[in-house]
């Protein structure tokens, strides 16, 4: 099941320990002998995916698996200590008039607001809960790298779970290739903590900023050789985020990149999925196109703030039969 | 069906299984039993016999129909001749308002005939509510417009209608293939008496309802349902200008020596063994998808199916891999279940042909593959099938299967490609998928196929002609080709 993939895949899979990373050049020639996206092709598969009628006991288990999945979000310039609080507060318990519902995967926000975080899960009786860190100079990466690292060295020293990182996608849209790797590789070696534990990295490409698809599909691979733990499609700061097609097409990244290398790496959409209508969605293109292995929190995300309010509604509908309504979730 | 798959000892139950999701019969009110639509109303055959048409997903007989006789298509030709001097004396805008009228009574009964059409056919509501029902309004909506601007179309100053078009169609695309014989046939100004297939005649009877909902003069549209006996005695009725045939073609040869020596003008739509090429430079991904889309549509019952597969030898084996994998993913059942990919196929005999030439596959030495689903019992099913290590001599290399089945070739250079796509006795459709945009446009060239579809396959639309070289028929449906069929030559 392998071979063809391990053959065609070569080349770029060998990259982080024989070969030649050592110029843009050579990463070029790697990544552009990727197989090429056919943007109506994809687009059409997406939208295929998202016809699949999900109903009663499969919905149950969907709203469920996708609350689950959650990086409940906030990422703002006017986030204080209270509104983080409130938010792990919620992602311990999501619906407090039913205790079966499941807890979120993460809380993510950004590095100054990571020990907040940390202690308030704690508090609320939720450690398991992981806390996600943005970092890199979020959202735009505009900074030396000096300072991306410095960044991600506090986030990871105030307890983060996991890091977002941004790549620079200047430096990749102009094919300084080897740049965008080394900075991963160089953030990757900060996410290590003395306990010899490490920080689970996500790579954020920014999806609406990299103009085509063969340019996602690039960017996959140049991250996963670089050592990312997951991609991630987008900031959610930007005109573009989380698409249907661009998900799928990552997702595709992380199955041959496991069929050539036996090591799996994780996909988060972030931005711009607001309905459990759409999260379903996503978890239908799971299913077909990785399969159950990936039908976890582990290896899925949804980076999301406001989506878990009307998954909650909707878990509400299907266990009364009636819907409830704005006023019977909370609000942050 | 689905709980009695899960309870075997080898299928483990899917974390995430989709629950039955299936569509409502209730929007459909099938009748007991159906007459011959002849000058605007239902009548019964002069001769009364009924024939029976089931599900073929459950094998449950939907409704009684009428075998319609010799002197039941003589009275129907002689209607449609009554109703086109009037017809064709219409100016194109009145008859185009006709056709408007059709297009929009389609959508708006859409649902009710994508059901319909699912039971009638076997094929999955998928495809009827997301292909079929909008191309047959489509195509409605595009010859409409045609029919004021026909001075404009490139035969004349004042190109004329033909008289009565006989028309026999397919049971693969019952509705579809109606749309695209009736729709050019009235905006050129004929009449038509129409023949429905022996297996699929009722959503051609729903027809019939639409074109009295819209107020169509009578006469100018005629159903006659029967078996090929009926067909028989329509392209052979001497009152008929004009004989348009989808079908095998082994019963277009047959029209062809019929109509040979009359002046009924011909266009016959007939079988095909389409060859889908992917190119070591494809989009993969995308490539995997096109091959699915071209043998597994409507359960690979479509003459311009991409049956054989070519692929370059340097990337067989990783599309073989990502082909069976996706094959897993295929969900075949119940076709009013709205998850459902792949339905029954149309009736015994087609399953018994199938089943025939899969076998002579194995016989000559080719490996089969299917990926591990259970069938329902009831009913005609056929497992998305695979074949590898076919070469041309091989019998479902050359002979056209019309089911879920699918020949694996090999090529090396761009000529063998050409060479083995074209050595077949059909010439409908090809694929071509590859990344070099100067490659498709030589191979569009080179290929003997009448659709050459470029990354992409079984894509239809109503401006776009269709038809096929060689045995595979002549003449054209579709676009502003599919008028010439329809109009004296000036």
């Amino acid at each position: 099941m392998t071979h063809g993939y391990a053959r065609r895949y070569g080349a770029v899979v060998t990259m982080p320990t024989d070969a030649d990373t050592s110029s843009d050049a050579a990463l070029r020639r790697q990544l552009h002998g990727l197989p090429g996206v056919d943007a109506v092709g994809l687009e059409a598969r997406a939208a295929a995916l998202g016809t699949r009628s999900i109903k009663t006991t499969a919905k149950a288990y969907a709203l469920d698996l996708a609350i689950s999945m959650i990086d409940l979000t906030t990422l703002e310039g006017a986030d204080t200590p209270g509104k983080v609080r409130a938010l792990c507060a919620k992602g311990a318990n999501p619906d407090p008039t039913d205790r079966s519902t499941p807890k979120v995967a993460a809380i993510c926000v950004y590095s100054d607001m990571a020990a907040t975080a940390k202690e308030a899960l704690v508090a609320n009786g939720a450690p398991e809960i992981k806390v996600a860190s943005v970092a890199t100079a979020f959202p735009s990466g505009r900074a030396a790298m000096a300072v991306k690292l410095a960044d991600t060295r506090d986030a990871v020293a105030a307890g983060a779970d996991e890091i977002d990182m941004v790549i620079d996608r200047g430096a990749f849209l102009s094919g300084r290739y080897l740049q965008v790797f080394e900075e991963i590789q160089q953030v990757k070696a900060e996410c290590a903590r003395p306990d010899g534990e490490e920080a689970h990295l996500k790579v954020i490409f920014e999806n609406g900023e990299l103009a085509t698809y063969d340019n996602i599909r690039r960017a996959s691979w140049l991250a996963m050789s670089a050592g990312a733990d997951f991609i991630k499609t987008s900031t959610g700061k930007v005109t573009v985020n989380a698409t249907p097609p661009g998900t799928l097409l990552m997702l595709e990244a992380v199955r041959d990149f496991r069929a050539a290398t036996g090591r799996q790496v994780g996909v988060k959409p972030a931005g711009g999925i607001r309905t459990a209508k759409d999260a379903i969605k996503y978890l239908v293109m799971v299913n077909e196109t990785v399969g159950e292995d990936w039908l976890s929190r582990d290896w899925f995300r949804f980076g999301a703030s406001s989506l878990l309010n009307d998954l909650l509604m909707q878990r509400q509908k299907l266990s009364t039969g009636r819907y409830s309504g704005p006023d019977y979730v909370t609000v942050d | 069906m689905t709980e009695l798959t899960q309870q075997t000892e080898t299928a483990k139950p899917a974390a995430f299984a989709y629950a039955p999701a299936p569509e409502s019969r209730a929007v459909v009110d099938i009748a007991p039993s159906y007459g011959l639509f002849i000058d605007g109303e239902f009548t019964d055959s002069a001769a009364g016999g009924l024939r029976k048409t089931v599900s073929p997903a459950t094998e449950e007989v939907l409704a009684e129909y009428t075998q319609a006789e010799a002197e039941d298509v003589d009275r129907a030709v002689k209607a449609a001749r009554k109703a086109f001097g009037p017809w064709s004396a219409l100016p194109g805008a009145e008859r185009a308002k006709y056709l408007f009228r059709i297009a929009r009574i389609v959508q708006e009964r859409s649902r009710e005939l994508a059901v319909l059409e699912t039971l009638d056919n076997g094929k999955p509501i998928r495809e009827t509510r997301d292909a079929d029902l909008p191309l047959v309004a489509a195509h409605f909506f595009y010859y409409a417009g045609w029919a004021d601007k026909l001075a404009y179309a490139g035969f004349g100053a004042a190109p004329q209608p033909l008289g009565v078009a006989a028309q026999v169609i397919p049971w693969n695309f019952p509705l579809m293939m109606l749309a695209w014989k009736i729709a050019p046939a009235l905006a050129t100004g004929n009449t038509v008496v129409l023949k429905p297939a022996e297996t699929t005649p009722l959503s051609a009877l729903f027809f019939a309802d639409i074109c009295r909902q819209a107020g169509l003069p009578r006469g100018v549209v005629n159903i006659v349902t029967g078996d090929g006996s009926t067909g028989a005695s329509l392209v052979g009725h001497p009152g008929v200008d004009k004989v348009a045939f989808t079908g095998s073609t082994a019963v277009g040869k047959e029209i062809a020596r019929t109509v040979a020596g009359t002046d009924k003008r011909l266009t016959l739509e007939l079988g095909g063994k389409g060859a889908n090429i992917v190119f070591e430079d494809a989009p993969l991904d995308q490539a995997i998808e096109g091959i699915v889309n071209g043998i597994f549509f409507n359960q690979g019952q479509v003459c311009c199916a991409g049956s054989r597969l070519l692929v370059q030898e340097s990337v067989h084996d990783e599309v073989l891999d990502a082909l069976k994998r996706r094959l897993t993913t295929l969900r075949v059942g119940d076709p009013l279940d709205k998850n459902t990919d792949v339905g029954a196929i149309n009736s015994a005999e087609q399953l018994a042909r199938i089943t025939e030439l899969a076998a002579a596959g194995e016989a000559e030495g080719a490996e089969r593959w299917s990926p591990a689903c259970e069938l329902p019992s009831d009913g005609y099913w056929f497992a998305p099938t695979l074949f590898t290590g076919v070469t041309q001599a091989h019998r479902i290399a050359r002979e056209e299967v019309f089911g879920p089945v699918l020949s694996v070739l090999t090529f090396r250079t761009q000529e063998e490609a050409v060479a083995k796509a074209n050595n077949t006795p059909y010439g409908l459709s090809a694929g071509i998928w590859t990344e070099k945009g100067s490659r498709i446009l030589k191979m569009a060239n080179q290929l003997r196929a009448g659709v050459v579809w470029a990354n992409t396959f079984n894509k239809f639309d109503p401006a776009s002609p269709f038809g096929g070289y060689k045995e595979s028929g002549f003449g054209r449906e579709g676009g502003r080709h599919g008028l010439e069929a329809y109009l004296e030559h000036a």
